[in-house]
């Protein structure tokens, strides 16, 4: 569409004069040469970090405190995927990594559930202070957790909540859900009340107009939450740090005590933050429309 | 499911329809958010214990606290700086890609680091700016183009035996020499295993008429003579050499393979042999990048590289939305490319721009997990940020509910302006 426009834009002389056309078109070819030489460097620039924590997982851990990344170019003989099979072999860090799908899975599809349930009611059934609750639905976006920490917590530790996955799970899913509540009423506002009111005229409950008219058009908006939800709670290190134990804790929480020694833990380090990184990489290259509409819309969280 | 018809409510006019719907969300909201937003509160005017009633005095504390200060200190810099830079950044080069044709790709690869953890994104920085030039790239490229420019010594760390002193000129030797001397300039502090491979045994050169000659070699065998040149002591090849007469040098060499060296032509008056710096100085291992002066900035760069492609994308949406003719027009009336930005784009932008800053701001004031994991835990308390220290004070080493309270409801107070913003925004798209 861009590129388009902009070659309109070159083909045309800006004025009458015909030199001043070929200078324009000159200037801008090789404006344009620079630009795309930049932001390619800028590009391979964003790239090189990544980059550099892959090779470094794929390298022992002599190899990793004798030499930097880059010495791969000259002797690509020392890769090796002995890293990965030593941290799968941890009984501690797989299962930690495991924790990690224990936890993000339910609390993706807990929020979704009770988010999608909530807004329908937001946006279609009629209620007092139903314009209340919205705002302050959207005055919650932004609560920063740690004004939550402490009492729940508290209330963790009475309820035997403390130190499990299930604790975890709740508190996600207590701060998921304004944003995901916003989100979801925002969509379900904008199908077309005919929709609604054909439904509700031919005698359906609610429950059936959510069910059968409601959910299957708001299809594309439901999968930007899931994906984006399911990062946010798998990349999670605060909330896992205060409410899990040692045997709940994800990847993030479980490779924390590595980082005294940076230095020499490399190779343990940057294989488990790749390892961390796989499923995340993977939702976004596979679903990446979703998850940017996700986060464009959660902007405010 | 059951069909059901519904008679005695109207379409839409069905308030109690909505209390199943709206439970589950509300019960979790209400006891998980805000039910402790008020617990937390009052929790920040009682003492450490909780028991007893303080008042003010978590906040007062909190706002005398060194390590608390110096979290705000870096909190009002990260916001200051943080946001502004990526809107910025994000802006020119959203702009930017509108003239390639990749536009989506190079989006792609800039909005990766959003869907990895703050946690890797940290681990990768780390890495970064790792000290040792031989793990961290940003020091082995300093040390690269440094050694460009000014190579590295050979003989790091090498100094004379006896007879020398210590000078920001180099070594020079205590007593004048004259044509027809010959000088010893034994050196020790340097490892035998790192003398380049073409040195070949010193030995002591015999005066020459007219000239100065003199050796240097490393004076450090298994039962040699200090100071003398035993068999198995080799020279030590390239070492610069000046010959200084009244401050000026007069005269410089190199010595060869065996570490002997020769004026020919010192002059009639006395001399002084000099061996300069360069020879000696320690390699350049590039700056303390994880340390305390830079690592409040290294963290922001670690930012900027996670939050521009937000910004990118962000800002690129509103841009599609910007009518092409009002850029045409401006373009048809002469105007060049920059004030075409600077005059059309960037105004009809400011209102997609300001969502982009706040948004920007709120994440900032709740940064965490880059402190906890970029900053040695040495450096930590000159990184600190008040949601790590709001951690630090409640779970870490602190164990203070009371003052960990007051901290939350600071930070709480900090983003509510974002708070307004998002409901005044709200309201306005509703009408």
């Amino acid at each position: 569409m861009t590129p388009v426009a902009d070659e309109i834009r070159i083909d045309v002389p800006v004025s009458g004069a015909p030199g001043r056309g070929v200078l324009t078109r000159l200037g801008s070819k090789l404006g344009n040469g620079f630009v795309q030489l930049l932001l390619t460097l800028i590009a391979l620039f964003w790239l090189v970090p990544v980059f550099g924590l892959l090779v470094a997982s794929l390298r022992d851990e002599s190899a990793n405190t004798g030499s930097g990344w880059w010495t791969v170019f000259t002797k690509p003989a020392e890769l090796t995927l002995s890293n990965y099979a030593e941290l799968v072999a941890n009984k501690a860090v797989w299962q930690s990594f495991l924790n990690t799908f224990y936890i993000a899975v339910p609390a993706t599809v807990l929020v979704v559930v009770m988010a999608s349930l909530a807004s329908y009611a937001l946006a279609w059934i009629e209620f007092p202070g139903r314009e209340t609750l919205t705002v302050v639905v959207v005055g919650l976006l932004v609560m920063p957790i740690q004004v939550a920490l402490i009492p729940v917590a508290k209330l963790f530790g009475a309820l035997g909540l403390f130190g499990t996955i299930t604790g975890v799970v709740l508190f996600h899913v207590a701060f998921g859900l304004p944003f995901a509540i916003f989100l979801l009423r925002n969509f379900f506002t904008g199908i077309p009340r005919d929709l609604i009111e054909a439904a509700r005229m031919d005698g359906a409950t609610e429950w059936v107009i959510f069910k059968r008219v409601v959910l299957p058009v708001a299809k594309p908006a439901i999968a930007s939450l899931t994906i984006f939800q399911f990062l946010w709670v798998w990349n999670d290190m605060l909330v896992a740090l205060v409410f899990a134990d040692q045997d709940s804790a994800p990847i993030t929480v479980a490779l924390r005590a590595q980082l005294r020694q940076f230095g020499t833990n490399i190779d343990l380090l940057a294989t488990g933050a790749f390892l961390s990184m796989v499923v995340p990489l993977g939702v976004f290259l596979l679903f990446q429309k979703y998850f940017v509409q996700g986060v464009l819309a959660g902007s405010t969280k | 499911m059951r069909l059901r018809v519904n008679v005695d409510a109207a379409p839409g006019r069905s308030p109690r329809q909505a209390i199943p719907f709206l439970l589950p969300a509300l019960v979790v909201l209400a006891a998980l958010v805000l039910y402790p937003l008020v617990f937390s509160l009052v929790r920040s005017f009682f003492d450490a214990s909780g028991d007893e009633f303080v008042g003010l005095r978590n906040y007062v504390d909190t706002f005398t606290d060194p390590r608390t200060l110096t979290a705000f200190r870096n909190n009002v810099l990260w916001v200051v700086v943080a946001p502004a830079a990526v809107t910025g950044i994000g802006l020119v080069l959203a702009v930017l890609t509108e003239r390639i044709r990749w536009a989506t790709a190079f989006r792609l690869v800039l909005f990766m680091p959003m869907a990895i953890s703050l946690f890797a994104s940290g681990i990768i920085f780390r890495l970064v700016y790792e000290e040792a030039p031989n793990q961290g790239v940003v020091n082995a490229v300093l040390v690269g183009v440094h050694d460009v420019f000014s190579p590295a010594s050979r003989y790091p760390g090498a100094r004379p035996r006896v007879g020398y002193a210590a000078t920001e000129a180099g070594f020079t030797a205590v007593r004048p020499s004259k044509a027809g001397d010959t000088v010893s300039l034994p050196l020790i502090g340097f490892s035998p295993q790192d003398v380049p491979p073409q040195a070949v045994p010193a030995s002591q050169p015999t005066a020459g008429a007219g000239e100065l000659r003199g050796v240097v070699w490393l004076d450090v065998s298994v039962g040699g003579n200090a100071g003398k040149v035993d068999p198995v002591e080799r020279g030590l090849p390239g070492i610069a050499v000046e010959a200084v007469r009244d401050g000026q040098v007069v005269a410089r060499t190199t010595t060869g393979d065996d570490g002997r060296f020769t004026f020919p032509d010192p002059g009639s008056a006395d001399v002084t042999v000099r061996l300069p710096p360069e020879n000696f100085a320690l390699p350049f291992r590039g700056l303390t990048w994880l340390g305390p002066s830079f690592i409040t900035p290294v963290i922001i760069s670690s930012w900027i590289w996670i939050m521009t492609g937000f910004a990118i994308t962000f800002i690129a949406a509103g841009l599609s939305a910007i009518p092409r003719d009002a850029l045409e027009a401006a373009r048809v009336d002469g105007a060049t490319e920059w004030q075409v930005f600077r005059r059309v784009t960037v105004p009809l932008l400011s209102p997609v721009l300001l969502v982009v800053f706040v948004t920007l701001v709120i994440n900032v004031l709740k940064i965490f997990e880059l402190v906890f994991v970029i900053a040695p835990g040495s450096v930590q308390s000159e990184a600190n940020v008040l949601a790590l220290q709001m951690w630090q004070v409640s779970f870490g080493t602190g164990g203070d509910q009371g003052a960990g309270s007051a901290l939350a409801v600071v930070l709480l107070l900090l983003v509510a302006p974002a708070v307004l913003f998002n409901i005044r925004r709200f309201r306005r798209e509703r009408s």
